[in-house]
C-alpha cells in the first residue's frame, strides 16, 4: 500500500514536472524535436523550428488561460 | 606562453562558460524555489559527478553526451517554458508596480511543507550535465594536450571562481521580485533547454555557443511582447498611457 501510494506520487511529481497545467506545450515540442531530428538526418537546417515553436505555444497557451 | 599555461587558459576558460550555465540555473531555481532543496540538489549532483569521474576516469571521452543533453535538454526546456508562462502572466498582472515590489512581499513560489523536488531535480540536473561537460573538457584537453594535471587545476579553478561570483551575487539575486524572477529563470531554462537538446540531436547551431545569446534574446523579446499584449486586454494599457 506504501508503494502504490509512493509510486503514485513519483508519478505525479514527474507528470507535473514535465507536462504541467497545458499538456499541448510539451507535445508541440516534442514533436518539433521529432521533426527537428527528421529534417537534421536528411541534410536540411532546421535549428530554427524549435524556437518558433516555443515562442507560437507561448501564444497560445497565454491566448487559453486568457480564455478561462 | 608555454604549452602548459595554453592548457590551463584553454580549459579555465572552456569550463567557465560551463559553470556560468551552471551557476545561473542554481542561483535562479534557489531565489525562486528556496536555497535548502536547490543546495540539496546542488551537493547530490556533485556526489554523481565525483563517483562518474572516478569510475571512467579518462573513459570518460568514449561516454555519448549526445542523448544526456537531449534528454535533460528536453525536460528543462518543457519544464522552463511553464515558469515562462507563468512568469509573463504575473509580470503583466503586476506591470511596473511589480517590479518595484520587495522579494518579502510577493508569495513564495513554494510553500508547501515537505521537501521541493522540484527544486533539487532542477538543481540536480544542470549541475550533473554542466559538471560532466566540464569533465569532458578538461579530459579531452589534457589527454590530447598530454597535460592532464594543468587541465584539471583549469578546470576546478574555473568551477570555484564562478561559483564564488555566483555566491557573491546571491543577495542581489534575491532582491529581485519573485514573479520577474520567475519569468527570467523560465528565460533562461529555456533558452539552455532550446540549446541542449538541438545538440543532442545532432543539430549545427549557427554561431556554436554564440547562439544561446540570440535565443535568449529572442525569448526576451517574446516576453516583452506578450507582457505587453497580455496588459493591454487586462487593462487597457497601451505604450505612452
Amino acid at each position: 500500500m506504501f508503494l502504490l501510494s509512493w509510486l503514485i506520487g513519483f508519478g505525479r511529481f514527474w507528470y507535473d514536472f514535465i507536462i504541467g497545467d497545458d499538456w499541448t506545450v510539451a507535445a508541440a515540442i516534442l514533436a518539433g524535436l521529432i521533426v527537428t531530428a527528421i529534417l537534421n538526418s536528411r541534410g536540411v537546417t532546421a535549428w530554427w523550428l524549435v524556437p518558433v515553436i516555443v515562442v507560437v505555444m507561448v501564444a497560445v497557451s497565454l491566448r487559453r488561460a486568457g480564455r478561462t | 606562453m608555454t604549452g602548459v599555461a595554453v592548457v590551463l587558459l584553454t580549459t579555465f576558460l572552456a569550463s567557465a562558460v560551463e559553470a556560468v550555465e551552471m551557476v545561473t540555473i542554481v542561483l535562479g531555481v534557489g531565489a525562486t524555489r528556496g536555497w535548502r532543496a536547490t543546495f540539496a540538489g546542488v551537493g547530490a549532483g556533485l556526489l554523481v559527478l565525483a563517483v562518474v569521474v572516478v569510475a571512467f576516469g579518462l573513459a570518460l571521452r568514449a561516454t555519448p553526451i549526445g542523448p544526456l543533453r537531449l534528454i535533460i535538454g528536453t525536460l528543462l526546456l518543457i519544464f522552463g517554458l511553464q515558469w515562462f508562462r507563468k512568469g509573463v502572466r504575473r509580470v503583466a498582472a503586476h506591470g511596473l508596480a511589480g517590479l518595484r515590489m520587495r522579494a518579502a512581499d510577493e508569495p513564495s513560489e513554494w510553500t508547501g511543507e515537505g521537501f521541493d523536488w522540484t527544486a533539487f531535480v532542477l538543481a540536480f540536473k544542470g549541475v550533473v550535465l554542466e559538471g560532466l561537460e566540464v569533465a569532458f573538457i578538461v579530459v579531452s584537453f589534457g589527454v590530447n594536450a598530454g597535460q592532464l594535471g594543468p587541465a584539471v587545476i583549469g578546470g576546478v579553478a574555473a568551477l570555484v571562481v564562478i561559483a564564488a561570483i555566483g555566491a557573491a551575487l546571491r543577495g542581489l539575486v534575491t532582491q529581485i521580485p519573485r514573479s520577474l524572477l520567475q519569468l527570467m529563470v523560465g528565460i533562461l531554462l529555456t533558452t539552455f533547454g532550446t540549446f541542449w537538446s538541438l545538440e543532442g540531436l545532432g543539430v549545427a547551431w549557427p554561431a556554436g555557443d554564440g547562439a544561446i545569446l540570440g535565443l535568449l534574446a529572442l525569448y526576451l523579446l517574446t516576453a516583452a511582447t506578450f507582457i505587453t499584449i497580455e496588459r493591454r486586454h487586462a487593462f487597457g494599457y497601451s505604450p505612452g498611457t
